[in-house]
């Protein structure tokens, strides 16, 4: 039927079926190659990266480690948190996701780019946070609207939570991301970008103990990044308990009476240096940094003049006043120069060449002996034993208690203070030493500076016979079972074995400076536990001639200071309180140590007590402080016991603006602005 | 018409190894669809209807004898265009191209029908002529424009992988009917530099897999996945596989495509480089049968419709394996007998009917 010719008609037919049947097979042999390069050679790496497709390793970040005090009461907790993260290699299309996030949860979808451009830095297969800390209500929705949400995932993440507060933001510390540079440093290595890291006080210095160990889930996903099963799976451990030795009333208590007055106060246990309270005031709260601080809060924190950022107990160096005098009559007692008994005579001033140096009291304080001048603050009997003594031997016997060097508070950049003589003199200015210099520096003035805590120690070595302990904040660690890990050693920096007979003439009078009437502190005292204490009023501008500084400007205002050791027999708790351009120690700092005192003891003072008709009609006469006019506070002040008469006080020798302490400025050497 | 002896020459081989790619191919289909979602019929069970409705169309193929065929290649031929022009004019839009046209509520590619109706048109051309030297420039213009009108049409629609596929199994008849070397060096030299205006006509998306297929991982995401994924699929297969249903890839849905375009990716997968042989060893005896049939046809139109349909499934199988393992650029071209689908499954076997039917009837003249 067919007109075809058959194929063998065609010439090399048989040759062109062998060579189109070869490039056929020759072909499917370059397939054969492309598979055999694919399946044998490369399989690990292609088997390696189906791995890396399907499976996922997330991080679960260990919860920090808690902070008790040293009743058990939490200071700083972790709490879980929520944060909306992204898996970008999920993300298509980002804009289109970022306006449906945006949407959902009224947030502009500006926001989001930015948190996606800053978290370029992050490596691909990491989560980038776009919200931290959401609310339930978010999370809902983000996890209700998740089809329409491709890669957004939300995460959990423990975040810090004060439960008290903001208290003792400066001791606890707070967290902040690890920077890349510590990222760098070999001991960052299991750190990961925007891991939280300690960034100051406790939370830096236990930073390793704190931390834990991070858990991980490894999980199989889908192509969408949808978890489908778990493969592997390493529970994150808690990070260690902190148990510190701060007492949170004690802590609380001095926070609250400081206002808004700036300072530093601390409190330590005599018999093992234990910090039971420690405050710089204006403070920070913690929390800022825990949700993440913005740069205009940051800012506002760093160029506050009143630098809330710094801890004033430690880095604050300020002229101790006559807070000083305790370690002077230690001193000149032990050195013999002077008895308890010895008397000088205050007529409101010395001359020393042509200067002049004076008491606070113009009037004078008449014939003084050592109890006198330590309840009344007497300058020129200060200046008399100092001059007897000279300047080393003061120097001498501050080094003992303390003052003039770190104490070793373990973190913070502590500071040394500054106690003066001879060789530091001729060190630092290549000249000799004036005994004006050793006058003036009698009472806490000229070149001498110390620290909140050195005056606490200097209280707590007065208070426990002679022994400066190094301070300590944490009483132990503990695991999260409870099991003790880690307990400090109390250790012993100086311990000084003086007369008993000289430190009971030094402790009576610092406690007649509280419990007698006339003592400057005598509106402080607490009837029910007696306490013993000293007054500083630390003048911070030099004053030309008989010119009194501008007290109406803060800054020119005078340091208050007191230091204070309870109870006054078998003492347990030194406190030191400045309370910065506060005015007179007595009615500015003296009240905080008391609350703190009252705190510690458990004195419980809600309800203000029946005023008698005897004390409304004593509190009623308005110079009948010792502190002066200037101190209003007379008529609140919660005595429980009639307040005498100044003895040896001609109340209109008082001025409304006169410190109770004030230092001759035509001899006072250049005043170095305290730290702080 | 129909003779005893037609049973008795039936290629029970051929279609032997046409059927064990068909169940590999639907055994494989069951895994890589087995997280298919939805209630409607599963793809595999769909295929096996589709492979059922193929032997039919096999059978019925090899009803009439070929040689009617030769009669029949231009009428059909014009349908097929006028298929094509209409499927332009008023076509199904998916993708951003249009294949389809609805006939009855039927959907049908006329492109897939112009595959086996060139080879008819070619072979009745070829076997006509025969020149001891070879074809001639001129000689192969009628050819040429046979050709080249349905290869322009389906590149419009835009389905460059289809208008490739045309020119390759025309270009393969052309060249086994021989062609002088001048024109041959003549029809590169055009090639060239029809390829090089090409590019200018491409259609961006087009484009953008030759850039895709020539560096993958410049984005990874969008047109590289598909390569990516499925190299990965394919090398993590190893030796031996993953085992069937355990391909992570496929069952995880990170291969695009498996059941369709990528099937073979999930069979190398699950199978590895020794199934992955098997499978190629049976393709290959399948083009070398065919090839075979050609031979031993009974006249030239035999042949040629032989050792086109043969050219057929060769380039369909080739460029679909090039482009899973990441030797060609993606090009939405089937795999005969793997990928699913209704209307590669009836090209498919429509070749396959031809074949036997050459096959059978090459006592007969």
């Amino acid at each position: 039927m067919s007109l075809n010719p058959a194929p063998d008609a065609t010439p090399g037919l048989r040759r062109r079926f062998i060579v189109i049947s070869a490039v056929a097979a020759g072909i499917f042999g370059i397939l054969l190659l492309r598979l055999w390069h694919l399946q044998i050679v490369n399989d690990e790496r292609y088997r390696f990266l189906s791995e890396r497709n399907r499976t996922r390793f997330i991080h679960i970040d260990a919860p920090r480690g808690t902070m008790y005090d040293r009743n058990g009461v939490m200071l700083v907790d972790s709490r879980p948190a929520f944060t909306v993260s992204v898996l970008r290699q999920e993300v298509a299309d980002r804009q289109a996701l970022f306006s449906r996030l945006s949407q959902l949860l009224g947030i502009e979808s500006r926001q989001f780019e930015a948190r996606w451009r800053a978290g370029q830095i992050l490596p691909d297969y990491q989560p980038l946070p776009l919200l931290e800390d959401i609310d339930r209500a978010t999370m809902e929705i983000v996890q209700e609207h998740g089809i329409d949400l491709p890669g957004v995932i939300v995460e959990g993440k423990p975040l810090r939570a004060y439960p008290q507060g903001p208290v003792a933001p400066h001791l606890l510390g707070y967290l902040g991301e690890v920077t890349e540079d510590d990222l760098r440093r070999p001991e960052f290595a299991d750190y990961r970008p925007r891991n939280l890291v300690g960034k100051t006080g406790l939370e830096r210095l236990f930073e390793e103990k704190l931390r834990g160990q991070d858990g991980y889930r490894l999980i199989e996903v889908n192509v969408r990044g949808r978890e489908l099963r778990q493969l592997t799976t390493q529970k994150p451990s808690p990070g260690q308990r902190l148990i510190l030795t701060l007492d949170s009333k004690v802590q609380a208590a001095a926070e609250k009476a400081f206002g808004e007055e700036a300072g530093a106060a601390v409190a330590l246990d005599v018999r093992s240096g234990e910090v039971l309270a420690l405050v710089s005031r204006p403070a920070f709260d913690p929390g800022q940094f825990a949700r993440g601080i913005t740069a205009a809060e940051w800012q506002a924190l760093a160029e506050d003049p009143r630098h809330p950022m710094q801890n004033k107990v430690l880095r604050g160096q300020y002229p101790p006043g006559s807070t000083f005098k305790v370690a002077v009559a230690l001193a000149a007692l032990e050195a013999g120069t002077a008895t308890p008994e010895t008397t000088v005579s205050c007529s409101g001033g010395i001359t020393l060449g042509s200067h002049e140096f004076r008491c606070w009291n113009k009037g004078g304080h008449g014939a003084v002996d050592l109890h006198r001048a330590l309840k009344e603050s007497c300058d020129v009997y200060f200046y008399r034993i100092g001059m007897q003594l000279g300047i080393d031997r003061i120097a001498a016997m501050c080094h003992r208690l303390g003052l003039g060097q770190p104490l070793g508070f373990p973190f913070g950049g502590e500071r040394g203070g500054l106690i003066p003589d001879r060789e530091w003199k001729k060190k630092r200015f290549g000249t000799a030493w004036y005994n004006g210099e050793t006058v003036i520096c009698s009472i806490g003035q000229g070149y001498v500076l110390a620290t909140p805590l050195q005056l606490a120690s200097m209280t707590a070595a007065v208070a426990n016979g002679g022994t400066v302990w190094r301070p300590q904040v944490v009483k132990r660690i503990e695991s999260l079972q409870g099991d003790l890990l880690w307990t400090p050693e109390p250790q012993k920096l100086f311990e000084s074995q003086w007369s008993p007979a000289n430190l009971r003439a030094v402790r009576r009078g610092m406690e007649a400076v509280v419990n007698e009437p006339g003592g400057t502190a005598f509106r402080n005292r607490l009837p029910e536990v007696p306490y013993a204490g000293k007054t500083g009023t630390a003048q911070v501008v030099g004053r030309r001639g008989d010119k009194a500084a501008d007290t109406s400007k803060y800054e020119h205002r005078d340091h208050a200071l007191f230091v204070a050791y309870a109870p006054a027999i078998a003492p347990e708790i030194a406190i030191a309180v400045v309370v910065e351009h506060g005015g007179h120690g007595g009615s500015a700092a003296a009240p905080v140590a008391k609350a703190m005192l009252e705190a510690y003891f458990g004195i419980n003072r809600e309800a203000p007590p029946v005023v008698t008709i005897e004390e409304t009609a004593v509190n009623a006469v308005p110079a009948a402080g010792i502190e002066g006019g200037a101190d209003g506070s007379a008529a609140t002040a919660p005595d429980t016991e009639p307040p005498p008469l100044p003895e040896n006080l001609p109340i209109p020798a008082v001025p409304p603006a006169t410190e109770d302490e004030p230092v001759d400025p035509a001899i006072a050497p250049p005043l170095r602005p305290a730290e702080g | 018409m129909f003779d005893r002896r037609l049973i008795t020459h039936f290629d029970w081989i051929f279609m032997l190894l046409v059927v064990l790619v068909a169940v590999t191919g639907i055994v494989n289909l069951y895994s890589a669809t087995a997280n298919f979602s939805g209630a409607a019929t599963p793809i595999y069970l769909k295929q096996i209807f589709w492979f059922g409705l193929g032997v039919l169309i096999v059978i019925g193929v090899c009803l009439f004898d070929y040689r009617h065929l030769e009669y029949m290649g231009l009428p059909a031929y014009g349908v097929a265009m006028l298929l094509l022009v209409a499927v332009l004019a008023v076509g199904r839009t998916s993708m951003g191209a249009t294949r389809w046209l609805s006939i009855g509520g039927v959907g049908l590619q006329p492109s897939e029908v112009m595959k086996i109706v060139i080879i008819i048109v070619l072979a009745r051309y070829f076997s006509e002529r025969s020149t001891p030297v070879g074809f001639s420039i001129v000689q192969l213009l009628a050819p040429g424009a046979l050709l080249l009108m349905p290869v322009l049409l389906v590149m419009k629609q835009p389905d460059l992988g289809t208008a490739m596929l045309l020119l390759a199994i025309g270009g393969t008849m052309a060249l086994f009917a021989g062609i002088r070397r001048a024109t041959v060096v003549a029809l590169g030299g055009c090639g060239i530099l029809a390829a090089v205006g090409g590019w200018f006509l491409l259609h961006d998306y087009q484009r953008q897999r030759i850039y895709t297929f020539l560096n993958p991982e410049q984005d990874p995401l969008k047109s590289g996945y598909h390569i990516i994924q499925s190299k990965i699929a394919v090398g993590s297969g190893g030796l031996f596989g993953q085992g069937f249903r355990k391909g992570t890839q496929a069952q995880l849905s990170f291969l695009p495509e498996r059941h369709t375009d990528f099937a073979f990716s999930v069979f190398a997968e699950e199978w590895g480089f020794t199934g992955c042989l098997l499978v190629l060893v049976l393709y290959l005896l399948i083009v070398l049968w065919g090839l075979y049939i050609a031979r031993l046809a009974s006249d030239r139109f035999g042949m040629f419709l032989a050792l086109g349909v043969s050219a057929m499934l060769f380039w369909h199988i080739v460029v679909n394996l090039g482009m899973v393992i990441g030797l060609l650029p993606v090009v939405g071209v089937p795999l005969p007998l793997f990928s699913y689908g209704g209307t590669s499954m009836i090209t498919t076997m429509t070749g396959v009917g031809l074949l036997l039917n050459v096959s059978m009837r090459r006592f007969m003249f």
